[in-house]
């Protein structure tokens, strides 16, 4: 069996997890203080991919990435790159699609904080960097946490944009949930139900590692209080 | 002046302009919720930005819109405490206090800042609570580590939000102590936010009240009790009995809402507001001036005293006057018809 599409999958979700994670957190902390018009148009522009049919947000990026199209023209001509069909294409279909997930998330958790806590370390003379990263950022944990796994999950499943922007060859650019589909059209039912059980063993292992996590953290602080007292 | 603020800020409809001054003492400001009070620090502070004004501690100009200075939170050295404390939930005792040196931390090395923080957990006593998690800690104790992280942090004046509104009553008086303590060990300015007239009665020596955004009277404490001025003040200090007044041409003061012609020799207005606290009403008995004769509506006992409502003999649709007296005294004069002085010497004459 050619493990070739569990890579490919593993490694496009982890580079536009990652990816989203930094622009993700970027926009929610940004758009978090934003006054309340710009505000309302950039949470409808960003969460549009969350609710557009995955087949429209890839015919979208089609026309832009093209190779007859104006970014994809403009690349081939000054790189020599062609921005479709490669197994990174897949990234930017991912990356769209998972940003409003990781965005919303941080978000409820950024409008969450009890911004007299930023308020109270600028009043004692900390930097506005280690409020966000020492204080912000730990109190945020557990929302960019999910946020950040919600996205690497949807991230492995998706199917339409990627197959529209990447297309399937084997060893190249298929992923699992392309091959999937290419093994059911194909009627190659054994081979299809096993990547099954490796996509549902991964989104497993996914969820319950969040679980633990969450039930460690706070395991320790019981386990302190306990100690303490 | 230690203290000089003179600042303007509209925000929607609430227009904020509060202008007062202090030295080395403890100025509070007394307001209902929503006055502005909060916001006031929060401009000292640099959290918020006033449209125009000046802002000036210890010589050091902290705002200024006119020659366009607005320094950050973290250039200002202000102690701001709130009533939640603050305390960052991720980290420990010693590690929120600590992150109050780190401001030094280019120009001082660390053993000289971990000697400060110890030094400052100890006068607190909190050497013993170092590793536990604000979530972990009392009422007082979270409020103690507020305190030590600002103190350490050097500040030149300490901006304090209502700081005992998180506590339990039973508690408030002993941390009080503690608080008083601090600022007079502190030595410099301090500005005392609250809504309650004791605490701020107890703990400061300047008063200012606040109403909708503007500081409505403002002087020392006692001058503040005894006179308040404006009928906001009155409120705020505990005056519970208001009546709007006009002058009568025999130089009378009519209370329209008591139903009463009382006679003063204090300065008064064409017409204004005329207030008397609950407990300035006295026993009429023997007296002469301003005795009127009251029909008891209501008597209301509280734990150490009655509040008997009264109404002048004869209305029925006036506002009720309160009046407070020891159990005792109203064992001795209780009756369904009471005479009652309201002397000159505690009447409040008050402009809106």
């Amino acid at each position: 069996m050619d493990l070739y599409p569990l890579w490919n999958s593993l490694r496009i979700a982890g580079i536009s997890t990652v990816i989203i994670f930094f622009f993700g957190i970027f926009s929610a902390y940004y758009i978090a203080k934003a006054p309340r018009l710009v505000k309302g148009i950039l949470d409808v522009v960003l969460t549009l991919p969350l609710v557009l049919p995955p087949t429209v947000v890839g015919y979208i990026l089609l026309r832009l990435l093209g190779p007859r199209r104006p970014i994809g023209a403009l690349f081939l001509e000054l790189f020599d790159l062609r921005l479709t069909m490669t197994w990174w294409s897949s990234i930017f279909a991912t990356t769209v699609v998972i940003f409003p997930l990781m965005y919303r998330t941080a978000r409820g958790a950024f409008e969450a904080f009890d911004e007299t806590l930023a308020y109270s370390g600028k009043s004692i003379g900390l930097s506005n960097a280690y409020i966000f990263w020492r204080i912000r950022m730990p109190y945020c944990r557990q929302g960019i946490l999910a946020g950040t796994v919600l996205a690497f999950a949807r991230a492995l499943g998706e199917y339409g944009a990627t197959s529209m922007i990447s297309g399937y060859t084997p060893g190249h650019t298929a992923t699992i949930s392309t091959t999937v589909y290419q093994l059911w059209r194909t009627d190659n039912d054994a081979l299809a139900v096993k990547w099954v059980l490796i996509n549902m063993a991964i989104s497993f292992v996914v969820l319950l590692a969040v679980n633990m996590l969450e039930r460690k953290t706070h395991g320790e602080i019981a386990a302190k209080t306990i100690k303490d007292a | 002046m230690s203290v000089l603020v003179d600042i303007e800020k509209k925000l929607g409809s609430f227009h904020l302009r509060a202008k007062f001054e202090a030295g080395d003492e403890v100025l509070a400001l007394l307001g209902a919720s929503g006055c502005g009070k909060s916001m006031t620090l929060k401009c000292i502070a640099g959290i918020v930005k006033p449209d125009r004004g000046r802002i000036v501690v210890d010589d050091e100009v902290l705002f200024d819109s006119e020659k366009k200075i607005n320094l950050t939170p973290q250039e200002r050295h202000t102690g701001l405490m709130f009533q939640n404390y603050a305390l960052f939930p991720n980290m420990n005792v010693l590690e929120n206090i600590r992150a109050g040196t780190r401001r030094e931390r280019k120009t001082e090395t660390r053993s000289t800042r971990e000697d400060r923080v110890q030094k400052v957990m100890e006068t607190f006593g909190l050497l013993p609570l170092a590793r536990h998690l604000p979530s972990q800690l009392s009422g007082g104790q979270q409020q103690r580590t507020a305190l030590a992280r600002i103190l350490v942090s050097r500040p030149s004046i300490l901006l304090l939000d209502e700081p005992f509104s998180a506590l339990d009553s039973h508690l408030r008086f002993r941390l009080e102590q503690k608080v008083r303590d601090v600022m007079e060990e502190f030595g410099k300015s301090v500005i005392l936010v609250s809504h309650n007239r004791d605490e701020v009665y107890r703990l400061a020596d300047k008063i200012a009240v606040m109403d909708n955004g503007r500081i409505v009277t403002c002087g020392d404490k006692k001058d503040v009790f005894h006179n308040p001025k404006t009928r906001h003040a009155a409120i705020m200090t505990g005056c519970k009995n208001i009546s709007k007044y006009r002058m009568l041409p025999d130089g009378r003061i009519e209370a329209l809402d008591w139903g009463l012609t009382l006679q003063s020799s204090q300065k008064t207005s064409e017409e204004g507001y005329i207030g008397i606290r609950m407990h300035g009403i006295a026993d009429g008995e023997g007296q002469t001036d301003n005795v009127f004769l009251f029909n008891v509506l209501e008597e209301l006992e509280n734990p150490f005293s009655f509040t008997i409502m009264l109404q002048p003999e004869g209305e029925t649709d006036t506002r009720p006057l309160g009046w407070e007296l020891t159990k005792e005294e109203w064992h001795r004069l209780r009756a369904p018809k009471v005479k009652v002085m309201l002397s000159d010497e505690e009447l409040l004459i008050l402009e809106n």
